[in-house]
């Protein structure tokens, strides 16, 4: 009898060209999806030792890192900003790609939200990009992970990687998600269980009833995060779920294809009895709404907990980081999170950017306003296409109401590449997946909250229960 | 990519754990579509006291002379003693550039993330791993001793101190000989090329969905 695999054992296993006696392999790729930041130098590279792409229909290229999220009729203001979005238009005409959305194209967006919605994200698929929020794709089965420079010209180069197989991790997350918690506050709660460098090493499959009853919107939020949990690839198995999210879209396989590639997307799950080298084991119903207090994506508790004090912690390496996190986070020890008050509120991100996140947080906001004491509140929607069928749906009306701004999409102020940031001290209720020192503008605080979340933040001025918002 | 063999070099301790590589390189200065001149901006929040920006004279900003790679004890540092989950956060192989740039050439540290160790490898940096006890116990020697320099060797796998302790580290095969020998990976890779478009020729057969 065949040995019962496990999903990353199969794409694994499906994707190697050639093993070395050490396991070091050469695996295929599938799909290539280059944005602005990560892939000058790479084709640069490949210029300068006079290579071809290997596969150019490989290739969905788009600008999102850099672009502007208002005033699209001004271009790009920012003249070095402008020179890499330019040198990505002149790279892909020089070598071409499957598709490209440039900026103020209708289809432009994050990377991640426009691969899966065009339907350029398959299932049994390895996918790569220059980078490390790649990992969201593993929602469709699919062996995704995000890559350096070097790595993004050997796949134009070689259409190859060579890698060793990672140990598998099983997350499973049993029961039902009470009302108000989502897949975020589900991938928060993991990494404040396992730490940040808890997968380290790993591929991690999500699996249980909890995670079997996310949309596709709901498992790429989880698996996007699996990067901060230290895995480079997170993923979930392929069902029917996956298999109508699917159908009809831009790239999907059609007519026979489809009924071929569907059929072979309904073994991508793990056999029972598969081996995992490392299991967590969560309870869903026992998953509260989640809000991070510190500076790394493992500094988490649930929106009815204090901030923790350091004193209390023996290990020194630990209270170090705590006391130093506390410091730059401007926050006192066992201050309730419910208490800390907020400046900005930032919807939008390759976490948390689709249109069920503009939902959840409009249904929060619908009729009420911004607290006087936020300064800004922005949704930045994750694609032209997101943010069209948003408008549809009149979702920009609630949030303009509201007193929200209204953006064009893109990265934003998850990173602040571009003019949305936060100002030295400001405190942000944040939708992305970092609360790194910085990360939104220098001396910014963050902290990570789901959409709903962020959305009760800014009606309230601070953190409160979305719970108790219904 | 240059060549790692063996290294003597000056060490510099960085005593904070889960390192990001935004606070190796911050995002403003991603923008540029070089491989070169990040050193100067590396780790720019800890080590200016102002705001930094690309095409800023670097030179001119005010130091924060608290950070351990502005003190002069350290000056021309090429060993960084890190914590662990040294590299997280974002794939940005900027955080090497900047590293390689600023004249560090290899990391001592108990754990990284995966894709900034992979990324090193790539740039002839050597991220060498050695258990919690012994990192603590060279944090401990470097801040006792001014000038405390380390000795690298990469051919024997060793970090001797100077006091002629030994510290083993383990390497996979493959990176240790692309570093030994300062290999271009693509190179090695398309001298499989048709072993790869067999592969190829076989996928497009079997699931056609996939190409075109």
């Amino acid at each position: 009898m065949k040995q019962a695999q496990t999903l990353y054992d199969k794409l694994w296993t499906s994707h190697v060209v050639r093993e070395e006696s050490d396991g070091t392999a050469l695996i295929y790729i599938d799909r290539h999806l280059v944005h602005e930041v990560t892939s000058p130098q790479a084709f640069e590279g490949l210029r300068l030792a006079g290579r071809q792409p290997w596969r150019v229909d490989s290739i969905v290229a788009t600008a999102d890192h850099n672009t502007p999220t208002r005033d699209w009729d001004h271009g790009i203001r920012d003249p070095i900003s402008r020179i890499q979005v330019e040198t990505l238009d002149a790279n892909i005409k020089a070598f071409g790609a499957k598709a490209y959305f440039p900026f103020l194209d209708a289809r432009q967006g994050i990377v991640h939200v426009i691969g899966p919605e065009q339907g350029a994200t398959l299932p049994g698929m390895t996918v790569v990009c220059g980078d490390s929020h790649t990992s969201t794709h593993g929602a469709f089965a699919c062996l995704a992970f995000g890559i350096g420079t070097s790595e993004v010209e050997h796949v134009l180069a070689t259409q190859c990687l060579v890698m060793k197989k990672a140990r598998n991790m099983l997350v499973e997350v049993s029961g039902r998600l009470g009302r108000g918690v989502t897949a975020k506050d589900v991938v928060l709660a993991v990494i404040g269980e396992i730490g940040t460098a808890g997968g380290t090493g790993c591929a991690i499959e999500f699996a249980g009833s909890a995670v079997r009853a996310l949309s596709m919107e709901g498992r790429m939020t989880l698996c996007n995060m699996a990067i901060e949990a230290g895995a480079r690839a997170g993923m979930v198995a392929a069902d029917e779920v996956t298999i109508e999210y699917l159908r009809g879209r831009n790239f999907s396989p059609t007519g026979e294809a489809w009924e071929r590639a569907a059929a072979y997307w309904r073994i991508l799950v793990s056999d029972p009895g598969a081996h995992f080298d490392k299991v967590i084991r969560l309870d869903g119903a026992g998953i509260e709404p989640q809000v991070t207090w510190g500076t790394s994506p493992e500094m988490v508790g649930s929106i009815d907990s204090r901030v923790p004090d350091p004193a209390q912690i023996v290990d020194p390496t630990k209270r170090k980081s705590i006391e130093r996190a506390l410091d730059y986070m401007g926050l006192q020890p066992d201050t309730p999170i419910t208490e800390i008050r907020i400046d900005k509120v930032f919807i939008g991100s390759c976490t948390n950017s689709r249109i069920e996140d503009l939902r959840a947080a409009a249904s929060v906001v619908k009729g009420r306003r911004v607290a006087g004491s936020v300064k800004l509140a922005m949704v930045v929607p994750g694609s032209g296409l997101v943010k069209r069928q948003a408008e549809a749906e009149g979702l920009d009306r609630v949030f303009r109401e509201a007193g929200f701004d209204w953006r064009e999409p893109g990265c934003s102020m998850c990173l602040a590449m571009n003019d949305d940031r936060l100002e030295p001290g400001e405190r942000c209720a944040a939708t992305s997946n970092r609360n790194f020192e910085g990360r939104q503008g220098a001396g910014g605080r963050t902290h990570l909250v789901s959409p709903a979340m962020a959305a009760a933040a800014a009606i309230a001025g601070r953190f409160v229960d979305v719970r108790s918002q219904f | 990519m240059e060549k790692f063999v063996r290294l003597d070099g000056l060490v510099a301790p960085l005593d904070r754990a889960n390192v990001d590589t935004d606070a190796i390189i911050p995002k403003q200065f991603l923008k540029s579509i070089k491989r070169s001149g990040f050193g100067p901006n590396l780790f720019d929040a800890w080590r200016y006291l102002d705001p930094g920006e690309p095409g800023m004279d670097n030179l001119r900003r005010p130091l924060n002379q608290a950070f351990v790679l502005n003190q002069p004890r350290y000056k021309g540092a090429q060993i960084l003693l890190a914590r662990e989950n040294f590299g997280c956060g974002s794939s940005r192989e900027h955080a090497p550039w900047a590293l390689l740039d600023f004249g560090l050439r290899c990391i001592i540290a108990p754990s990284y993330a995966d894709i900034f160790f992979n990324n090193c490898f790539k740039n002839g940096l050597l991220p060498v791993i050695l258990e919690g006890g012994a990192v603590d116990q060279l944090f401990r020697e470097v801040e006792a001793t001014p000038g405390y320099r380390l000795v690298v060797d990469l051919e024997k796998q060793v970090v001797l101190s100077p006091r002629g302790q030994a510290f083993a580290f383990s390497i996979d095969a493959f990176r240790k000989h692309c570093l030994l020998n300062g290999f271009d990976e693509i190179g090695l890779t398309l001298q499989h090329a048709d072993q790869i478009r067999a592969f190829e020729a076989k996928r497009r057969a079997e699931q056609p969905w996939l190409f075109g």
